[in-house]
């Protein structure tokens, strides 16, 4: 009994460290939709990109973690600002197959360009210590924690930050009613700016917490489909079903992994997807999402 | 005597071809590729082969995402899902006659099934569910290792029709460029007729679509089922084309690929689909040629060029979205009106 509680821990901790990650990068596609209307599908490039420029800072050159990851987020701002002004500015009014189109070519090209720089192979990228700690008899890595820590804190700060900062309250009033916004003085374009700024940096965030667990490869840009999932359950417009949904997401990639396992292997890879598809059916707007009625 | 052309009733108006001159130039076209393997070599064939198998899937995904509007993210899946269902029931013993249509039915009832979120979702939230169904039936291949070998792939028996052989590839050319024929003349009539009328209502305002009578559900499934049967025939000639299938000939990166075509080609245009596949492989064999020689030129940076097909494919995407929303068949009217009154044009 006690042992299986722990097993039940063990998944639950396990999935919730990982789900805080989700959470991360969710945040990023809820705040670009919340402003801008778009869906960032290249989001899961923006983590890898972040995370291969740590990576290669600190093994390649030689610089303190913290040195690289400072570099890193420098660089997630100008990345999320030249995108921002390169690519989606001129597609604003476009219909949505054309704003969800340019998002995926710009995975092809950010794909490519890391290829060319870094090659095929996947890196390993051990920042934190290996040697597991005990919690009551529930294992986690170091690395686990950190990523819970980290997510927590910033998922807080972005909390307050949209509560009671200035830019915060902008950004709440352009996703509201642009146009009211734009008459209440406040510049549209910045906003927009800014929002793909903190998308590609907490996404980066995300890349360098995940590349540390997973080792760091092209395949690290899926992280950005997966988290689909979450930003529908939680609600595409919503900061804390971001929160929730990528929490509960990762939590259940792992329970299916550890329960469902037995009867249909390797479950766990689209659990979340089949969650989505249910979550569409019966509640397209997710738990906190707004709802758009209309009626004929 | 009318100098021009001039629509006097509306059967006029929309017959399909609507002059002379474009019924012969098209005879000469089709002449010249029934011809084609009398004077092209064999690459060249197979070529032509994978191009009139994308211009089936084409036709399939440019109804449902350029005519009625619903963006589909999955379109690879389906025809993973023809290729499997055909190359099982050939395994079977099943004729390819029969083969053929029971994959396309199959594939439509799948792609019904993921088209019913359509009734309540639309634009980003629809994408969404095409990009689940793309992982599901991804999935469901890899892993259902007793129907579909699981991730080592399976071997497709050479289907025959009547004396069609589709181990000979000039015979799976032949048949690939009859059922290319055939899929544009259904696609140009279904969407000359009252279900192409409602599915540009259903794209262009949906919710005046229903109010002037539009079945919005019927007619949403209908559009998902017929792209579906498309993407269905198109992988069932894809698995003959491919001989080994796997899950990887069908993943999202083709999905995007195919939906990249009838963007470069043209959402909404029946031509569209022609143009985006030429110029997609047209560009990937270039493509081919300049990888291979600068890989020989300079074999000490081979990293750079592995993904320069990539790269290359990203930015006209990003391109045609920002310069030429509209595709290469809205510029091909463009030009062919200019010349038309050329040098004359006030």
């Amino acid at each position: 009994m006690a042992n299986e509680f722990l097993y039940f821990m063990q998944f639950l901790l396990s999935g919730l460290s990982i789900g805080s990650i989700y959470a991360l990068v969710a945040l990023g596609f809820v705040l670009i939709y919340k402003s801008t209307s778009i869906l960032n599908l290249a989001q899961g490039e923006f983590l890898m990109v972040g995370a291969y420029i740590c990576l290669s800072l600190t093994l390649d050159y030689g610089l303190g973690f913290f040195t690289s990851f400072m570099i890193t987020m420098g660089f997630s701002v100008l990345l999320g600002l030249l995108v921002e002004r390169m690519i989606l500015r001129p597609l604003i009014g476009e219909p949505i197959i054309s704003v969800i189109m340019v998002t995926l070519g710009l995975t092809y090209v950010l794909r490519g360009v890391v290829i060319m720089i870094w090659g095929n192979d996947i890196r390993q990228f051990n920042v934190f210590p290996e040697q597991p700690i005990d919690l009551w008899g529930v294992k986690l890595t170091y690395l686990y924690l950190w990523s819970m820590g980290v997510s927590l804190l910033l998922l807080s700060f972005f909390a307050i930050f949209f509560k009671y900062a200035r830019t915060g309250i902008y950004m709440r009033a352009v996703a509201d009613h642009q146009t009211a916004a734009q008459s209440m003085g406040i510049s549209v374009k910045r906003i927009f700016a800014i929002s793909w700024c903190i998308a590609a940096v907490v996404s980066s965030i995300g890349g360098i917490l995940v590349g540390n667990i997973a080792g760091v490869g092209v395949d690290l840009s899926y992280i950005g489909l997966k988290v689909l999932p979450a930003v529908i359950l939680g609600g595409l417009d919503s900061v804390l079903g971001a929160i929730i949904g990528g929490l509960v997401v990762g939590v259940l990639e792992f329970l299916s992994a550890g329960y469902l396992d037995p009867y249909m292997p390797a479950i766990n890879e689209v659990f979340p997807f089949i969650v989505m598809v249910l979550v569409l059916m019966i509640k397209p707007y997710g738990l906190f999402g707004t709802e758009e009625i209309e009626r004929v | 005597m009318p100098s021009g052309l001039f629509h006097e009733t509306y059967q006029s108006d929309e017959r399909i071809f609507q002059t002379w001159f474009v019924k012969i130039w098209l005879i000469i076209f089709l002449l010249l590729l029934v011809l084609m393997p009398l004077f092209a070599s064999k690459y060249m064939l197979s070529n032509m082969t994978e191009v009139g198998i994308a211009i089936i899937a084409c036709h399939g995904l440019n109804l449902l995402t350029g005519f009625t509007g619903q963006i589909s993210l999955g379109h690879a899946a389906f025809l993973g899902v023809g290729a499997y269902a055909s190359s099982i029931l050939l395994a079977h013993g099943i004729p390819f006659t029969a083969a053929l249509p029971i994959a396309g039915a199959v594939t439509a009832l799948i792609g019904m099934i993921f088209g019913i979120p359509s009734l309540r979702l639309r634009g980003l939230y629809l994408a969404m569910a095409t990009i689940a169904a793309q992982f599901i039936i991804e999935f469901t291949i890899r892993r259902w290792d007793s129907l579909t070998g699981g991730v080592d792939g399976m071997f497709v028996e050479p289907g025959t029709i009547g004396p069609l052989h589709f181990n000979d590839r000039i015979h799976l050319y032949y048949m690939t460029f009859i059922m290319a024929v055939i899929a544009t003349i259904v696609i140009k009539n279904i969407i000359r007729a009252r279900s192409g009328r409602a599915f540009v209502a259903i794209r262009d305002r949906y919710l005046a679509a229903e109010v002037i009578g539009v079945n919005l559900f019927k007619y949403r499934l209908m559009s998902f089922a017929i792209a579906s049967f498309f993407a269905g025939v198109a992988g069932a000639l894809m698995a003959q084309y491919l001989e080994v299938i796997t899950h990887e000939s069908f993943t999202i990166h083709q999905s995007i690929d195919y939906l990249a075509m009838c963007i470069i080609g043209g959402l909404g245009h029946i031509t569209g689909a022609f143009f985006g596949v030429g110029f997609w492989f047209i560009l990937e064999r270039i493509l081919e040629v300049v990888t291979t020689t600068l890989i020989s030129s300079y074999p000490d940076h081979i990293t750079w060029f592995v993904s320069l097909r990539e790269i290359v494919f990203g930015c006209v995407i990003i391109f045609f979205l920002i310069f030429e929303p509209d595709g290469l068949a809205a510029r091909w009217r463009t030009i062919r009106a200019y010349w038309k009154l050329w040098p004359f044009s006030y």
